[in-house]
């Protein structure tokens, strides 16, 4: 890999670019609007083609004009179509940006004489173009497309921070924003004319499907790591940044592994998020696939450790003494589940100090006593409690009181004990243990 | 149909521009009179194409599922892009238009599998699931046709009509595959019809009757994959997703009922297709697919306007009459209670005579709107002029004075009908009226307002249950006695 000036230069427009997107990007998706960036993006196209049809040539600042009021038409005309034809509001969407964009597509091919633009340009962008215009800036030679995105980014940055609250009331609660005086749909509108005004911006340099892309999935994988607002949008944005690095890397190193020739670099920022998502998805803390397998996994341990610690209890009580134990073969046949989980869960009980090994098996030791009479003692307080004050039959409340037994904690317990008078028996006349 | 396509022959290029020379009009009598064989290639192709995407669409719309189709039509670059790069490996034709579509079917069922697994697993919402898909996916596609560009000896050059569509691209054998696949997707839908409409409006009741409502969505969406994968060569995979969306949006403006929806979505997506094509082959430089998606969008616009059920005409025309409906029964009550209030007692007759001044205070409309609304009422026979009553009291006087001279001495009376109207109307308002005083408490002073608005919607079945459970004596058409002051209320102390 050679990495040159020129790569610095194109990291740091899809970077400006991405991370200008994924500030949006978060309102988008917290607004479950998060098409709505896919049809601005497309229908910006009879915008540009109307801009240059008018002025004649491929100026910056009539190009976001014609952006911005097609970005605010497609919303508006959404809304529209979504509530005087009460068509449903994603399929009022649908109808609204594939016309504009057609209408765009008609308009370029039959101007192709006076509009120097290709649909193609506009989808893919040409990114590797970018450092090849630059403009004179503070001593500097900087690519126009960087000092562009830069701008924009400025824009959405103090747009983002100054109206954080506003946006944030609005995107949760579009009813309570309207009632304290915050306009939701006026703050709708705002959001999308700089959605569209940011896909204009970027279009020249890495193109519409980075838009697309860069407006949706950072913003979804921040949401898998973090449950607040403002870490969100900063961690957003910092997936948009290692995209834009990682995919300009990618860009020029995978397809060097299969024995080809580097490729479009907007493609590979996409990809680079999206292998961001996928990694999030599986490996994110609390709301990743393996982190939720974990937890399963080991709220079943505990729940059957609890189990194992009941059985010897009750095996005791049965028996009229201490020291009885049970082989693990013999658990597993109890609590019907397999040797080697039960042998897995007897393991760190003993590593607890709960159980040891006995004679033939393994049986209780003080402390496992304790704990087991805790549980015990709730479980039988339950069978309780359901018979007295939801009037199920005794010989119906076993199963509620074996899952409630597991989520009991001591001021329950208290509370419990309370309610149902403190009894000595449960209702099938054994003795309740007496709370340590 | 489908014998004809696959009777049409070799696979030839058409509708190729070429033949400038001919002027416009001999291009368009060729076009209209099915000369050329590959322009009837291409209408029939396109045809079929909108017929079987308006018919999926439907369900889809129904389903409120309606942008599933544009995620899955994105994904399906990667799948082109790699089936090229594969085939082109292998040493076959690169561009066997089989074989790119297989690979877009492949790419676009992994990324449907994608966007079912992120709903269900992560808290990740809907739109969100389908917007990574999509962005992601396609990016893929960019990034492998970018690697396709630099490949040697790989032509890529027709890889990018995909995006945009190029019917003029379509073969013969193109043309069959179309309608064998847009046959095929009808036909599915005809069979599960009933099926696909409970899971469009009762999913909980198509699962309590045991139907596999998961593997019925999955039949549909293949069905999207299938319309979303053919229609890539006519339209192109950013504006497929109209075909699905934009005739079945705009039927849904002419009909309630399912059935006919998916026959005039059909019917819309075909004439879409057809014009479309036909439009693009006439004239030279325009897009097929745009055209054919700009035709959709026009008649979804005249639908929005124009449809007959749900259209907007329609319904303005519909609310205005409301409005003047309610007007007119405002009036026939003004004139009511004014007889009433002056004949206490006796029931009222239609030998009263009511001023234009008591009209004039009953309500807050302006001299012109009463005097329009008088003018209806006498078309409608409901009302007549009359002569000054003889005695009149002081006060009555010192009103009309007051007035503009021009009206002041007119004075009307209801006719039979108007009077039977006007006893209808009032009978609705003192029912509704007793009806909020018993059984929702609200204070008598309270009822007028509301009951004002309900007076006009009441039908017969609700008037006939109101009677009964109120226990109003005198059925048939008595008017009971109001149940608050009637008249102008007290003017407020200055």
């Amino acid at each position: 890999m050679h990495w040159q000036t020129l790569d610095t230069w194109i990291v740091v427009a899809g970077a400006l670019s991405a991370v200008s997107c994924a500030l949006l990007g978060n309102f988008l998706v917290l607004r479950r609007a998060s098409m709505m960036g896919d049809a601005i993006s497309h229908a910006v196209l009879p915008g540009l083609a109307l801009a240059f049809l008018i002025t004649d040539s491929r100026d910056s600042i009539a190009m976001f004009v014609g952006a911005g009021v097609v970005g605010v038409l497609t919303a508006v005309m959404t809304q529209w179509v979504h509530r005087v034809g009460r068509v449903d509001p994603s399929a009022s969407m649908g109808v609204v940006f594939t016309g504009l964009f057609a209408l765009g597509l008609i308009l370029i091919v039959r101007g192709a004489d006076h509009v120097d633009l290709d649909p193609g340009c506009v989808l893919y962008g040409a990114i590797e173009l970018t450092p090849l215009d630059t403009v004179f800036l503070g001593g500097w030679d900087v690519p126009r497309a960087v000092v562009i995105l830069a701008v924009v980014f400025v824009i959405n940055a103090l747009f983002v921070a100054v109206f954080f609250k506003e946006l944030r009331i609005s995107s949760f609660d579009p009813q309570l924003s309207t009632t304290v005086g915050i306009n939701a749909t006026v703050m709708h509108h705002a959001l999308m004319v700089l959605v569209a005004i940011t896909a204009v911006a970027s279009f020249e340099s890495v193109g519409s499907i980075l838009v697309i892309a860069m407006l949706i999935v950072p913003a979804a994988s921040a949401q898998l790591l973090t449950d607040r607002l403002g870490s969100m949008v900063l961690v957003s944005a910092a997936i948009a940044v290692a995209s834009a690095v990682l995919g300009h890397a990618g860009a020029m190193t995978v397809p060097g592994w299969f024995g080809f020739e580097d490729t479009s670099t907007a493609g590979m920022i996409a990809v680079a998020a999206g292998v961001m998502f996928a990694v999030t998805w599986v490996a994110a803390p609390r709301q990743g696939l393996v982190g939720k397998l974990l937890h399963r996994v080991m709220v079943r341990l505990r729940v059957l450790q609890e189990d194992i610690l009941g059985v010897l209890y009750r095996l005791e009580e049965y028996r009229g003494g201490e020291g009885a134990g049970l082989s693990i073969a013999k658990l597993g046949e109890v609590l019907a589940l397999r040797p080697a989980f039960a042998s897995v869960a007897i393991r760190g009980l003993v590593k607890r100090g709960e159980v040891t090994r006995t004679g033939h098996g393994y049986g209780l030791t003080r402390g496992g006593r304790e704990a087991a009479a805790r549980l015990v003692r709730a479980h039988r307080l339950w069978e309780s409690y359901l018979v007295k004050f939801l009037n199920l039959p005794p010989d119906h409340v076993h199963g509620p009181a074996e899952r409630l037994e597991h989520v009991t904690d001591a001021a329950m317990h208290e509370a419990l004990a309370d309610r149902t008078d403190r009894p000595e028996h449960d209702p099938q006349g054994r003795a309740i243990p007496p709370s340590p | 149909m489908l014998l004809v396509v696959v009777g049409l022959g070799t696979a030839a290029p058409v509708l190729t521009h070429a033949d400038a020379s001919a002027g416009f009009w001999a291009r368009a009598v060729r076009m209209i009179s099915l000369r050329d064989h590959n322009t009837r290639v291409v209408l029939i192709g396109t045809s079929l194409l909108g017929m079987s995407a308006g018919v999926v669409g439907t369900f889809m719309l129904l389903r409120k599922r309606a942008l599933v189709g544009d995620a899955l039509s994105h994904a399906t670059l990667p799948g082109i892009a790699l089936a090229f790069m594969v085939m082109t490996h292998l040493g076959m034709d690169g561009k066997s238009l089989v074989g790119l579509l297989a690979g877009g079917v492949i790419t676009s069922v992994a990324g449907l599998a994608c966007v079912l697994l992120i709903r269900r697993t992560t808290r990740v919402k809907d739109d969100a699931a389908l917007g990574i898909v999509l962005g992601v996916f396609f990016g893929l596609g960019v990034a492998l046709l970018g690697v396709i560009q630099s490949m040697r000896g790989g032509n890529a050059a027709g890889l990018e009509s995909f995006i945009y569509g190029k019917t003029a691209s379509m073969l013969t054998s193109d043309a069959v595959l179309i309608a064998v696949a847009a046959v095929g997707v009808v036909l599915v839908c005809a069979l599960l019809f009933k099926e696909f409409a409970l899971i469009c409006f009762d999913v909980p009741y198509a699962g309590s009757q045991g139907w596999p409502v998961l593997w019925l969505d999955v039949v549909l969406m293949g069905l999207v994959v299938i319309v979303t994968v053919i229609g890539l060569q006519a339209v192109g995979l950013i504006l497929v997703i109209a075909l699905l969306v934009t005739p079945p949006a705009a039927a849904r403006f002419w009909t309630d009922r399912l059935d006919v929806t998916v026959i005039v979505a059909a019917v819309i997506g075909a004439a879409s297709g057809l014009v479309g094509a036909g439009l693009s082959a006439m004239v030279p430089r325009l897009p097929a697919g745009a055209i054919i998606v700009s035709v959709a969008t026009a008649v979804f616009i005249a639908s929005l306007v124009f449809g007959t059920t749900r259209g907007v005409l329609v319904r303005v025309i519909q609310h205005l009459g409301l409005t003047q409906r309610i007007a007119e029964q405002h009036l026939l009550r003004a004139m009511y209670e004014s007889a009433e209030a002056s004949q206490r007692g006796s029931a009222v007759s239609n030998d009263r005579a009511v001023g234009w001044s008591s009209l004039i205070d009953a309500r807050s409309w302006s001299q012109r709107e009463l005097r329009r609304l008088i003018g209806r009422a006498r078309r409608h026979g409901w009302i007549v002029e009359a002569p000054a009553p003889s005695q009149r009291t002081s006060t009555d006087v010192a009103a009309q004075s007051a007035n503009d001279p021009g009206t002041s001495d007119r004075w009307f009376r209801l006719t039979e009908t108007g009077l039977a109207e006007a006893s209808r109307v009032i009978r609705n308002h003192r029912l509704w009226e007793m009806y909020l005083i018993t059984h929702a408490d609200v204070a008598p002073s309270h009822v007028d307002r509301d009951a004002d608005q309900v007076e006009h919607v009441l039908g017969p079945e609700m008037v006939r249950s109101l009677i009964e459970l109120l226990e109003v004596q005198g059925r048939g058409a008595s008017v009971p006695p109001s149940p608050h002051v009637v008249g102008v209320p007290p003017a407020l102390p200055r």
